[in-house]
């Protein structure tokens, strides 16, 4: 599975990757596209070779950490609308504890680590790069 | 002299006004001496912070990371993945 792609995302091929009769405890995380500020859509780029690997990197460290249980990811490049997923997390372990703290641990390296921003659409045609504090950066026309 | 490959990334590459770039820095060169360079060759990368978050090869490193003839370095905003 790609862990980046330009189509909705399918939790059911990410638990398809973690889940077994050994994993009694599975925790999904999806991040959603709010509709604050009039935001219609998000438009998600990336450094996608440096993204790739990072991704990796994180997913190594956390099957050292637990290496009984299983993680994968997926997020979604381009333009995704208001209220569609731009990540999704699958945790599996034999407990829900590791199951928990390992989708945490992920979704905090990503936030910290993966090369991917974010340009808010809004209604009335402008568009807002967006700043980890999720304070506007950049304000201008939009260019699609 | 060495030749790398600077890459620029969502609102650093509208201030390049590009997305990719070869730079020729005088050996022996950092990360840093890179984007001293680029500032000079992009006047629109002076609105870069002075201290941008940098990636050579792929991976995170320190300003102060040396570099090599055929390196990629990007220059990367602060993300907002997730």
């Amino acid at each position: 599975m790609m862990h980046l792609t330009r189509h909705p995302l399918s939790i059911a091929d990410l638990l398809a990757e973690v889940q077994s009769s050994e994993r009694g405890g599975t925790c999904v995380f999806l991040g959603t596209v709010r509709n604050d500020a009039d935001i219609t859509s998000i438009d998600y780029s990336a450094y996608e070779a440096m993204a790739d690997e990072e991704i990796e990197r994180i997913l190594a460290e956390t099957h050292e950490r637990w290496p009984e249980g299983r993680v994968t990811l997926q997020h979604r490049l381009g333009l995704i609308p208001a209220g569609d997923a731009s990540i999704a997390i699958a945790a599996a372990a034999p407990h829900r504890e590791q199951a928990f703290a390992s989708c945490r641990y992920v979704i905090e390296e990503v936030k910290k680590r993966l090369p991917i921003w974010k340009k808010e659409l809004h209604a009335d045609g402008t568009a807002t790069w967006v700043d980890p504090s999720g304070q506007p950066v950049v304000e201008g026309l939009r260019d699609r | 002299m060495a030749k790398v490959s600077v890459r620029f990334f969502a609102r650093y590459a509208e201030l390049a006004g590009c997305d990719w770039s070869a730079i020729t820095v005088s050996t022996p060169a950092t990360v840093n001496d890179v984007i001293a360079r680029v500032r000079e060759v992009f006047p629109g990368t002076q609105a870069i912070p002075s201290r941008p978050l940098a990636a050579l090869n792929h991976r995170h490193v320190k300003l102060d990371a040396s570099v090599n003839e055929g390196d990629e370095v990007a220059l990367l905003p602060p993300f907002s993945g997730g």
